[in-house]
Order: C-alpha cells, then structure tokens, then sequence
C-alpha cells in the first residue's frame, strides 16, 4: 500500500498558481526527492502535505485516509507527519533530551526515558541528552532533531532541505547515515532539495520540478539516462546536443558522421532532431590526423574536461587522459549507448 | 501560520482592536456633531493663531533638534576623538528630561529675576528692563530651543545608526575616487542618511506637536493647549474633539512622513557596517572640538538642569520629602504596574495572532491596536472621555429607569478612566517589543511544534512564551516607565483629588515653586533613564 498519496493537487496564491495538477504517490519505506530550482513550488508542496499550507484542487491521502481535499482538512498537529527543517528548528530553550520527547504523548516516566535512550542511541547521541542545542554542531543538531521527528512515531517524514547548513565535508557522511536510518525503521521520507548530487543519494525516486509542475518522476537512473526533456536532461548533469536526422531505427546522421544506437530509436527515418550527448558518453584519442580540435582544458582531479570542436560543434567532453593541450587534433569517438534524441517538432520555440 | 486555528482566536483579536481602536473612532464621531457656539467663536477669535504656533512650533524645533544633531551623530559615527564611547550613550540622556523640567530651570535661570539677567544688570549697572535688550525665555522661540534640547537625540540615535550602518566599502570606493572627509560627508553620508533624518524629524515633530507641558508653562498658546482649555475651561467636549480632530490630522501627516522615509530607510540601509578602523582619527584642534561640542550639547540638555534639580532638592529637602511625594509615588507606581501588564498581555494575544493566523483580517488587527501610540496625550484624554462618559450616563439612566439609585461615573469618576487610556496608548510600546522578539524565532519552531501534534494553545505556551520572556519584560518596563512620565491625559483623566508623580511635579511647575517638588522630579528623570539603558545596550547588541 502506499503511505503518501497525491493526486491532482493544485494550489494558487493571491491568483499564481504555486502547484499545478500534481500527481506523486509514495511505497512505504520508499525516499523520494522532490528537485528543481528554488521557487518551484518544491517546498510548497511539502507544506501542503503537512498541513502549513492549503491546496485549492485535488487531495493528499496518507495511509489512505483523506488529509487535505475536497471539504477535508486535517489541522498539522493531527496529521502525524515529522517534519525536518533547514534550520533544524530545535527548541533553544530546552535540552536535547527535551527537545526528542517534546511531541511524545501518554507514556509514563520510564518509558518516556527508554524511548529518549534508543533515539538518542540510534543517531548516535548517548549521553548528550542534557545538553542544550547550541552546545552541539550542526551535524549534531540535525541529527537531534532526527531523533525528535522519529521519537513521535510519524507515518511519514518530510525534510526540507535538510543538509543544506551542514558543511561540505561531512554533507555526504550525513546523508547516508540519515537515509540507514530512515531505512532502518522503514520510514516513508519525502525530501525537499535543489541539489541533484543529495538527492542522488539520498532518494530513491526523484521528482522534478519546473514552474509548479512535475516534470517528470521515476527511478534516479531512469530520468538520468532517459530523460523526457532537455529541461531534465540539463538539471541532471552536463550535456551537448548534436543536432542530428534519424536515418533508421539504430542510425542518425549527425555533424560527427552517422551514429548507431544500442536500442531502437522511438522515431521515424527523416526525423529531425537534438542528441543528448552526456560529456562522458564520447572518447577522446590522441591523433594528429583527426578531425576535432581541443579548445580548452579544465582539470577536474579524476578526469578532465576538455572544449573540442569538430565540423563547427563545439562539445563538453571528459576523459580520462590530462594531457591534451589546446590546439592540438584528436579523434573523437561516441561511446555506444541506447540514445536519447529530442524531436525538434516538440521542442519549444 | 497555523491553518486550522480556530476562529475564537480572531475573536479575541477582533474584540481587543475594537475595544483599543474606541477612543479614536469616538472622537472622530464626536468632531462631526453640531457644535456651533464654542468652536466657531474658536475659529473665529484664537483658532488660526493656534494653529500657526504649532506649526511654527514643529518646524522651529524639527530643524533645531537636526541642527544640534547632525554634528554629534557624525563625530560618534565616523570620528574617533577622546570620549567618543561614552558621549555615545550620554548624548541619549536628555530623553530622560521631560520638557517642562528644563524650561523651568531655564527660566528660573534667565528671566528677569534671575541670576544671569541680575549679573549683568550688576555689571553694566543698568536699573529698568528698559536698558537693555534680553531674549524673552518665555516665547515660542524659547519654547523652541528647550524641546529641541530634549527632543535632539531621536534625530541623533537615527542620524548615527544611519551614518554607522553606510558600507565602509561605499567610503574607500569614494576614498580612491579623491573624497576627502567634507566632500563624502557632503555627497555621500548625508544624501544617504536623508530617510534616517527624515524619519527623525518627523518623531521630533510629532513630539512637538504632542506636547502640552511645556507650551502651557511658558504660556504659548497651542492646539494642545487649546484641546486642554475647551475641555476644562468650556466644558465641550465636542469643540475639543472637533480642535483634536484638526490635531490629528497634522499628527498623521507626520506618521506618513514617517512611513514613507522608513521604507526608503529601508534601501539606503542594508545590514552593511561601518568598520571601526575607517573612523577618521581626530587629532589636537579637531578632536577638541569634537569634544567640546559633545559635552557642551550634553551640559545644555541635560547635565546643567539635572545639577541644578539636585541642587533645589537639596535645599529644599524639609518641603519636597514628605507624605505626598510618597503617596502620589505610589499612586504612579500601581497605575504603571497594572497598564504594563494589561499592556503585555494584550500584545501577546495580538502578536500571537499575527504571528500564526492565516486570515490576513487578523493582521490588519494587530496592527490597528498601535495607532493609539500616535494619539497626543491631550487627543487620548479627549478621545477616551466621549465614549466613557457616553456609558456612564447610559447605566445611570438605565439604573434610574429601573428606579434604583445610579452609581455615578463609574468610569469617568475613577482611575479606570486612566488607566484604559494608558493601555490605548502604550500598548503599541508592548507590541513593538514582543515583535522584535518574534523576530529572532524561527517560523521553523512553530512548524517544528504543530508537527509534533502541538495544539495552537501549547504552542504559546510550550515554545513562544519561554522564549519571549525577554521581549514581554522589556515591553513591560517600557510600559511601565511611559505610564509613570506620561503627563497630558493624566492632567485631564484623574479622578479629582488624584495625583500622581507627573501632575504633582507639574503642578509646581505651574505655581512657579518646582524647588518643592524636586525631589519628585528627580524620581522622574531617574525612572526616564532605564529604558536608556536598554535601548543602547540592545543597539550595542546589533551592532
């Protein structure tokens, strides 16, 4: 069964439309991220599903039960969902110990004691339940406040961009310890970021956002190598685009040569169109015979990437070899991959 | 915002507005009734000459104030000189003065009779006033000199926040572009500060115009005089609401200037800070001039008539230290404690309000119950008397209609006349406190808290008023010091046979023997420098 349920959920302020017919549903244990620029409507939507804001059109079900929808509206307090906040939000004037038993209802001393005990065990807090949140870092304290949204018992978890405040350095060790132990308790999670490389991590799924709507949402994997539009393909990562005529179901004519695919081409012969070429999916060869020049080199640590130019396209290319210099001719190949062409005619002017 | 708060919440709020809100809307009812006798012989006689004084009267002291605090504001911001860190507060001092205690020092100083005028009569041995020529001290142009002496640290402690908060960035960009001090005072800090200046001029205005202590001793006749006299020597109180009508009209027509200059504030001043380091180091001639300025603008405003009060309650001990000082003292003290937490509670209900309720009607509340603050002292009295009096005559008439004996002025007749009238006022004061401290909690909390299953009510009480302890303290002192200075509508709402600090004080004023009542103005100005206190450690906080 699914925990969180979304469906046709529009929601407008002073006559802009914020959300726009929004459809998400969410497995039990399953960790979505909802991605996109800021202003998208991203954490709008989680507001929505905790209950701080109001939607105009569809409904939210969690469990099946009606939260927000036609004539319904569950107050937040009632909703049973935990929430995590950029900020944190600890309680400053209380202890940590405080802080994790704040929303903790109808259990005596002792087992309001035991249950502090195992939370703070859990994100590896024991023994700091007398502190106060600002003896703690930033890590830690997002961590207390973990430990307080799961002490409460929630049907579902929403974190709205949660590691932004977290330095660097640890940014990544954070994410996977929170993701184990969101998956230890099989906690369904909906998570709010503009940073495709957390929410690679940290999710399952992804849905991305652009302007109020869902553009499209899946498996990280799926909409990285099958994106449904130029606008997906670029928020997940570099790309070049090769303008190119599909000639057969595995063939296209492009300014490279003809190409051959690893799968059949959803389009028909004489189709015009736009190759997504990720700066990894194309070689590079030393040859002083070949047809493309290096224009620019940029060194990234594992890899490099260079500017080439080949019959007027100029493409991002990353390759392993570093010591090319501008200038110079190589030979540029497309690694074999199933390809992703853009249909010009869909393409919005 | 909490979207499922319940709508007895609004109603609370709705009712505390309207109930805040009464004495403005009566008064402006009041002014539109038929009163032809009492205001046109008015308007036909003193009325534009009284109007003329109270404008004359605010700009003379809206351009003397900015006059004597420019300088100081620029050698505290942008000069280092000895003393510098100290002036920094004391220049604060004079708004702990009231007005009427320094025009009294003054003119028990400077008039005829007094020590300066009779030296110099001593010295050049002239006999009759006819000899020579001295300055009346008694005028509009003295009472302008002494409320600019009191008022000037409004337009100071905006005019240095203004000057402090330009980028130092902005200084070595006009620096390496060949600026010398005058020439990036002249282009750049002032034309900067002018949102700052403005809204300082328009405080100092309003003040002005507010005021009744000081014209009504020095006998220049005002609309707030004129307001005090229709009500107690004509006994209208339409012709008094119809002259506070005309008064705030004037009064909000500063409250826009005010308005509109904080917004502009609001892009010249961008959390940037001036470093320490990029203060111009004032050396010999300059750094003694600074100085001197400093401590000669302080020994006018404050140190000279504060010393010369210590000196009459000095000599006067035997007379000022007796029963009453301690009885209207204690009259002041309970008035104040029950308006500042009347006050306190009131504005956390408000704020709370405003803080999580999603009905945009709410907010408009809120910010409703302020305009009180803005009501002249002598507007309030008149405002708060119409509606009162209105209800009291209505439970006698109906108690008289049953048959059985009314209870008099119930409201009218008793302090609670003054009190409500306080809390109208000040609760903005209140307000403005717990605002600020609303500020530095996280909206994340509240979120934070009605996740976890908090209802509205234990949100309040579990997170908001934990942390909110400070501002509702604060507030509650502000409050409490207001209610023990403030003079006009105490004059006109006590009870009779009421005193309390102010009128007392007031009243030896009035009878030209201030020396017996020195010691209880003392207890004035030293209960005035609290809030100083805080205010400047709160600006030495952001700073």
């Amino acid at each position: 069964m699914s925990t969180l349920s979304i469906s046709n959920v529009s929601s407008d302020y002073q006559g802009h439309v914020i959300l726009h017919q929004l459809n998400l549903t969410l497995q039990q244990g399953e960790i979505v991220a909802l991605l996109g620029p800021s202003g998208c409507g991203k954490t709008t939507l989680l507001k929505a599903i905790a209950g701080l804001q109001g939607i105009s059109q569809g409904s939210i079900k969690i469990n099946g039960q009606v939260l927000s929808g036609e004539g319904v509206f569950i107050a937040s307090e009632q909703r049973g969902v935990g929430m995590i906040f950029q900020d944190y939000a600890l309680f400053p004037h209380l202890t940590v110990g405080d802080n994790i038993l704040f929303g903790v209802k109808g259990l005596n001393k002792l087992e309001r004691q035991t249950r502090l005990e195992d939370m703070l065990e859990l994100v590896k807090l024991t023994g700091l339940g007398g502190r106060y949140p600002h003896e703690l870092s930033g890590g830690q304290q997002q961590r207390v406040s973990i430990a307080r949204a799961l002490a409460y018992e929630p049907e579902l978890m929403l974190l709205d961009e949660p590691f932004s405040n977290i330095d660097a350095q640890v940014r990544h060790e954070m994410m996977l310890e929170i993701r184990a132990i969101l998956k230890q308790r099989n906690v369904s999670a909906v998570f709010v970021t503009h940073s495709k490389d957390e929410a690679f991590v940290f999710a399952d799924k992804l849905a991305l956002f652009e302007q109020g709507h869902i553009v499209q949402h899946g498996a990280a994997e799926t909409l990285y190598a099958n994106p449904h539009s130029r606008y997906v393909a670029d928020f997940l990562g570099t790309t070049n685009y090769l303008p190119v005529t599909v000639s057969s179901d595995l063939l296209l004519e492009s300014p490279l040569g003809v190409l051959t695919s690893a799968s059949l081409l959803p389009h028909v012969a004489g189709t015009h169109g736009q190759l997504l070429l990720r700066p990894q999916q194309m070689a590079l060869q030393a040859d002083t015979q070949g047809q493309a020049k290096i224009i620019d080199r940029r060194f990234l640590g594992t890899v490099c990437h260079y500017k080439v130019n080949q019959n007027g396209v100029d493409l991002e290319v990353s390759s392993p070899v570093m010591n090319f210099e501008p200038g110079q001719r190589v030979q540029l190949t497309v690694v074999g991959h199933p390809f992703v062409v853009f249909n010009d005619a869909n393409l919005p002017t | 915002m909490i979207l499922g708060l319940t709508r007895s919440w609004s109603l609370a709020g709705y009712v505390i507005t309207a109930i805040l809100l009464l004495p403005l809307l009566a008064l402006i009812v009041q002014a539109t009734l038929p009163d032809e006798a009492v205001f046109s012989h008015l308007f036909n006689t003193v009325l534009p000459t009284y109007i003329f004084n109270s404008l004359i009267l605010m700009l003379l002291v809206g351009l003397g104030s900015l006059i004597i605090a420019l300088p100081a504001a620029w050698f505290i911001a942008r000069c280092e000189f000895p003393g510098r860190r100290y002036f920094q507060w004391l220049l604060l001092l004079p708004l702990a003065m009231p007005a009427y205690i320094v025009a009294y020092v003054y003119t028990d100083m400077l008039d005829y009779a007094g020590p300066v005028q009779r030296a110099l009569r001593a010295w050049f041995e002239w006999q009759t006033p006819h000899d020579y020529y001295f300055p009346a001290i008694r005028s509009i142009g003295g009472a302008a000199i002494v409320l600019s002496l009191v008022l000037f640290p409004y337009i100071y402690l905006l005019a240095r926040t203004a000057f402090m908060e330009q980028s130092s960035n902005l200084l070595h960009a006009s620096k390496v572009m060949g600026c010398g001090p005058w020439r990036s005072f002249w282009r750049l800090a002032l034309p900067m500060a002018r949102p700052a200046l403005a809204v300082g001029v328009a405080l100092v205005a309003m003040e002005t115009a507010a005021d009744f202590a000081t014209v009504s001793y020095f006998a220049v006749p005002t609309l707030t005089t004129a307001v005090y006299d229709t009500w107690l020597g004509y006994g209208s109180l339409t012709a008094a609401a119809k002259l506070s009508a005309i008064m705030l009209l004037v009064v909000f027509c500063m409250v826009g200037v005010e308005r509109f200059a904080r917004r502009k504030q609001q892009l010249f001043q961008k959390q940037a800070r001036l470093d320490e380091s990029d203060r111009y180091h004032l050396t010999a001639v300059k750094a003694w001039t600074a100085w001197g300025y400093c401590i000669g603008l302080l020994t006018l405003s404050f140190l000279l008539p504060f010393a010369i009060l210590c000196g009459y309650a000095v000599d006067y001990f035997a007379e000022s230290w007796d029963i009453r000082f301690w009885q209207y003292s204690l009259n002041s003290l309970y008035i104040a404690a029950i308006v500042s937490a009347v006050c306190v509670v009131l504005a956390v209900v408000l704020m709370f309000l405003r803080r999580v309720s999603p009905r945009s009607s709410d907010h408009l509340a809120s910010r409703l119950s302020s305009t009180g603050y803005a009501l002249p002292g002598t507007v309030l009295a008149i405002g708060v008397l119409v509606p009162l009096t209105y209800i009291d005559f209505a439970i006698n008439d109906v108690m008289d209609w049953m048959g059985a004996q009314g209870p008099g002025l119930l409201f009218t007749g008793s302090i609670f006349t003054l009190i409500f009238a306080f809390c109208v006022r000040f609760v903005a004061i209140a307000i403005g406190s717990l605002e600020n401290s609303y500020k530095r909690i996280s909206p994340s909390l509240d979120m934070a808290s009605i996740t976890l299953g908090q209802s509205p009510m234990q949100l309040l009480r579990r997170v908001h008023l934990p942390l909110l302890r400070k501002g509702m303290f604060a507030g509650a002192l502000l409050v409490f010091i207001e209610s023990m200075k403030e003079l006009p509508a105490a004059l006109l709402l006590r009870p009779i046979g009421f005193e309390n600090l102010a009128t007392y004080v007031f009243q030896f004023v009035s009878d030209e023997k201030l020396e017996h009542g020195a010691l209880a103005a003392i207890v004035i100005v030293m209960v005035g420098l609290i809030p100083l206190i805080y205010l400047n450690r709160s600006l030495e906080q952001s700073h």
